[in-house]
């Protein structure tokens, strides 16, 4: 049982941008992914989802056994695959609350329907734990929500729809210290033994409040280096120029 | 077999009148050719005049099928059934005052309010031989007439529906009201079966100083039919008039809807939803006509367009001389669930007045393939996420209606629409 992707290659039209990622991700871990601008790591997280733009060239990725290259990208989600995006898009005209109702009723098998008391419920209660006030149930998907707001809806969505493995794109940019605290508290209170984690990020910060337990540097399309939390302690004081060339050569 | 001339028993002789003379108009206007600016990137010989017969009254079977289909809102004021042009079921709660009648009892007991007002405005957008049809041969529909001061909560509905092939229907709308009084209508026009057909409606929405009127439209024909919808709105002082049109049905539709602003302070809202499907066109003229000054129309259009289907919309604001401090907008939305469908749009300002404010704008876009992949990123399917994306698309407009109840009823009706697609 794991998520596992194995030599993976993914490029857009006219350029390989991963370039044989190798990561194992078992659930009750948490991996967090560091990497310079530009390095893939959205692209890993994007590709896992099976958006359209990037085509796998080679290498698999299997979801506890299920070859995930196959499924549709909603077939994915279904599956047990989450991924909290770095730059969430707006729905115009759809609520919050319609929209994750509709993504759990997706899960439930073929002319059932979300019972409107227990979700209401569900959602408030998930909602106070990420202190959002009650009127995100109302507005528009994302809509003139703030940049910090956009995050926090991103968590409420896994708190709600409580995957398997769930991978986190900069879930902390644009948030303030406090914001990030509750975001992060959220996340924890979703750790479990069956669910694993996979958090891209910048800033050793987040991960002073999501404690890692693996730590993997990614450059160039490839994880080029993995460690325990003290590596991205390393990684903040002193960036990621002395990685190269010796462990991308590695790597490759 | 063809369309003749009716001649309702016990009407006013004014009414005889107009309906013979307005059959000799239709049958020597010509059919409007591709060339008429009205009708461009439209064609008007999509009503097949030649296959239309008058509608007889329907089997008691169908009568039945058509009342059990009857269903929309679960309060109203007042209730209506057409069947064939014949009314079939009716009931009335509305307070004492209000006259909510058939249009044939109408002539009888209110002849001197559809003398005044009854299709007295001239069809500028290009039906005028449609409309002469519908003057010679209606007799169905409603007249709605609430007096001063009185407030409908619950709305008046009405079901119209053509039985058998190649029937042809001419339901009739006439809404007037006194100075704030405030009333609303729903006009349901479907076919009780897969058939040929037309509906050819025409409203008069007569709004006097301060009263509210909302006008709400389901079109639902079927697919081998056509509909024709021609709409009149005069707003006067203060009035509030809305003229929403749910355009679901008929493989070619019209609507024709003008709004005069004839009083200082009113308002009109003229707001329409259609999704065609299959190879459906859906054709939209309006004009604004804005004759008093300090008035405001604001008309948005959305159209939903599938598979190969198109949409044309023509739409004119006039800001009359005098008319100043006008608000006037205009905007026409397209949505394109399909590389092959095509949204014509064709908007046009002329203003003649001072301290004018106006706007016209015309999109068209397909679904956006972010908004898809992030609610495809959720696990839902490709089909309720474009489902998603198209009633959150329509929502501003639905909500421009205003009333809890039928927007709950005109949303009810797109769900319907939407279980035919695959
Ligand atoms: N759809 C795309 N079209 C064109 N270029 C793309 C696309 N997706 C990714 N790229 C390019 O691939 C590279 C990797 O982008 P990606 O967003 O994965 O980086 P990242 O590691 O997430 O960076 P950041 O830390 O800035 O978020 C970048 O050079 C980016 O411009
Ligand atoms: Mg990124």
């Amino acid at each position: 049982m794991s998520l596992q992707i194995k030599d993976l290659h993914a490029k857009i039209p006219d350029r390989e941008i991963l370039k044989g990622l190798t990561l194992t991700i078992e659930p009750g871990k948490v991996h967090a992914i560091m990497g310079p601008n530009g390095s893939g790591k959205s692209t890993l997280s994007k590709v896992l989802c099976g958006h359209e733009d990037y085509e796998v060239t080679g290498g698999e990725v299997t979801m506890d056994g299920q070859n995930l290259l196959e499924l549709s990208v909603d077939a994915r989600a279904r599956a047990g695959l989450f991924l909290a995006f770095q730059y969430p898009h707006e729905i115009p005209g759809v609520t919050n609350a319609n929209f994750i109702r509709a993504a759990k009723k997706a899960r439930l098998p073929e002319g059932e329907d979300i019972d409107a008391i227990a979700f209401y419920r569900q959602l408030y209660a998930r909602m106070d734990q990420l202190e959002m006030d009650r009127s995100f149930t109302s507005r528009s998907v994302n809509e003139g929500f703030s940049g910090g707001e956009k995050k926090r809806n991103e968590i409420l969505q896994l708190m709600m729809l409580e995957p398997r493995y769930a991978v986190l794109d900069e879930t902390d940019s644009g948030l303030d210290i406090d914001a990030l605290k509750i975001c992060a508290r959220g996340v924890n209170a979703m750790r479990s033994e069956d669910r694993g984690f996979l958090v891209i990020t910048h800033y050793q910060r987040l991960l002073d409040y999501i404690k890692p337990d693996i730590v993997h540097v990614m450059m160039e399309g490839r994880i080029v280096m993995t460690g325990g939390p003290e590596l991205a302690l390393e990684l903040e004081a002193k960036g990621y120029d002395w990685i190269q060339p010796e462990a991308l050569a590695a790597a490759a | 077999m063809s369309l003749s001339p009716v001649s309702l028993s016990a009407s006013p002789s004014w009414f005889q009148s107009r309906a013979t003379s307005a059959w000799s108009e239709f049958q020597s206007l010509p059919v409007p050719g591709i060339k008429d600016e009205h009708w461009r990137y439209s064609n008007a010989k999509r009503i097949e005049l030649d296959t239309l017969i008058n509608a007889t009254p329907a089997p008691a079977t169908d009568v039945q099928r058509a009342i059990d289909g009857s269903k929309g809102l679960a309060k109203t004021a007042a209730r209506f059934v057409f069947v064939n042009e014949v009314l079939v079921e009716s009931s009335s709660d509305a307070p004492a005052g209000v006259v909510c009648v058939s249009f044939e009892e109408a002539l009888k007991s209110h002849g001197d309010v559809l003398q005044q007002h009854f299709m007295k405005r001239e069809m500028e957008l290009g039906s005028a031989k449609f409309a002469a049809l519908h003057l010679a041969l209606v007799r169905s529909g409603t007249v709605i007439i609430v007096p001063k001061g009185v407030k409908l909560d619950a709305p008046i509905e009405v079901f119209h529906w053509a039985a058998g092939a190649n029937v042809a229907i001419f339901p009739h709308t006439l809404i007037v009201t006194g100075d704030h009084a405030e009333v609303v209508v729903v006009d349901h026009y479907r076919s009780l079966d897969d058939t040929p057909g037309l509906s050819c409606a025409v409203a008069d929405l007569i709004g006097s100083p301060g009263s509210h009127v909302t006008y709400v439209v389901c079109q639902e024909m079927s697919d081998h039919a056509q509909a024709m919808h021609l709409s009149s709105t005069s707003a006067g002082k203060d009035a509030q008039m809305k003229n929403f049109q749910l355009q679901l049905g008929a493989d070619f539709s019209r609507s024709e809807s003008v709004s005069d602003l004839v009083g200082a302070g009113a308002r009109s809202d003229m707001l329409s939803v259609s999704m065609p499907l299959g190879e459906q066109i859906v054709d939209q003229r309006t004009l604004q006509k804005h004759k008093a000054a300090h008035a405001t129309s604001d008309l948005l259009y959305k159209n939903a367009l599938y598979d190969q289907t198109r949409t044309v919309f023509s739409g004119l604001i006039i800001v009359d001389e005098g008319a100043h401090y006008t608000d006037a907008y205009q905007t026409n939305r397209n949505l394109l669930n399909s590389k092959e469908a095509e949204a014509n749009s064709m908007p046009g300002l002329e203003i003649n007045a001072d301290q004018v404010k106006c706007s016209h704008g015309a999109t068209s876009a397909p679904v956006s393939e972010d908004e898809l992949f992030y609610l495809k990123a959720r696990g839902i399917s490709d089909g309720e996420a474009r489902k998603l994306i198209v009633l959150g698309f329509i929502e501003d407009t639905v909500t421009r209606i205003g009333h809890a109840e039928v927007e709950a009823m005109v949303c009810e009706r797109i769900e319907e629409k939407f279980a035919r697609i695959s």
